[in-house]
């Protein structure tokens, strides 16, 4: 990004290629750093989330998206807004609980993916886990902690990619200590 | 017409930036003491306001005034707020306090790594650009008036 570019709302189109191929390179670099996989998925997530948490405020400017009242806008607002102005794609929603607390986002593609098999000694990566870090991290700055994780991914010869999110509990902002 | 000053808070109620432009009256109490009251009056407000409204909200506390200036609030769904001071002449400001936030906050605070999101603003590159900014405005003037 560059810092002089005054640009408003429009975002900068960039070719993914570049994304794909440094994060790429990034969990490759993580396979080599740690022992097992668990450990790459863990820093993963936990990279994910510090990006998210980031992520959420360019998102709020530039979507101009208020306050949502319930998971299904939320859901929607991740799949058809922010998904398409980050990823280029646009997953779609199905499998709602009854209770309407968690929902599932089918990647037809996952552009993370584009160039990768996975060998067989690591079949218990998550390659794409950083994802869910972004999601969970962009979420609990709008006050919703949120569970986040891949049931099925093409990578592992699933026929579709698809991340389910479970609503636990709305984070209720408090006066911070030592006030009158 | 003129700005006189404002504050940014996080969620937490922690003063990110203050500055001011045209402030004639100070407060007797020192900085910390006077970032407190101001966020806990907001705190206040907001949750007065979200109990005594008869109708469903949009956007809830907007801004307030008295005999002499206007406190303009606005407040992202993240919970950053922007609370700026005017006089009596500024109109509606959401649109200038949201180009706060995302053309300046977001620009030279978010994307700047260094920047620790929970802690009083160091960057030089956020106050001068936020500085030329609001001495920008159309109502901004400095005469002491």
């Amino acid at each position: 990004m560059s810092r002089q570019s005054n640009r408003g709302t429009e975002s900068k189109k960039m070719n993914s290629e570049l994304f794909t191929l440094t994060y790429g390179a990034l969990v490759t670099q993580l396979c080599k750093d740690y022992e097992n996989d668990e450990d790459v998925n863990k820093q993963l997530d936990k990279m994910g989330y510090n990006i998210g948490v980031r992520l959420i405020e360019d998102f709020l400017a530039r979507s101009n998206v208020g306050r949502c009242h319930d998971f299904r806008e939320t859901a929607d607002v991740i799949a058809k807004v922010a998904f398409k102005m980050y990823l280029g794609i646009t997953p779609s929603i199905t499998n709602w609980s009854a209770a309407g607390d968690e929902f599932s986002l089918i990647l037809e593609n996952n552009p993370l993916v584009d160039f990768v098999e996975l060998p067989d000694n690591h079949s218990s990566l998550i390659y794409s886990n950083l994802l869910c870090g972004v999601l969970r991290g962009a979420l609990e700055m709008v006050q919703m902690a949120v569970d986040v994780k891949f049931i099925q991914d093409t990578l592992k010869g699933d026929s579709v990619t698809e991340i389910r999110m479970r609503f636990i509990r709305r984070i209720e902002d408090n006066l911070p200590a030592g006030e009158e | 017409m003129t700005v006189h000053n404002l504050y940014i808070f996080d969620r937490n109620g922690v003063c990110l930036h203050y500055s001011e432009w045209n402030r004639k009256k100070q407060a007797s109490i020192s900085k910390e003491e006077e970032y407190k009251l101001m966020y806990g009056m907001l705190f206040s407000i907001r949750s007065f306001v979200s109990k005594m409204s008869p109708v469903d909200m949009k956007d809830g506390f907007l801004s307030f005034q008295t005999s002499k200036y206007k406190l303009h609030y606005y407040e992202t769904p993240t919970g950053l707020k922007i609370v700026m001071n005017t006089d009596l002449g500024v109109n509606n400001m959401r649109e200038t306090l949201h180009q706060i936030y995302s053309s300046i906050f977001v620009e030279y605070v978010v994307k700047n790594p260094l920047c620790s999101l929970n802690q009083p603003i160091q960057s030089e590159l956020f106050r001068t650009k936020l500085d030329s900014f609001i001495r920008g405005l159309p109502f901004f003037s400095a005469r002491a008036g």
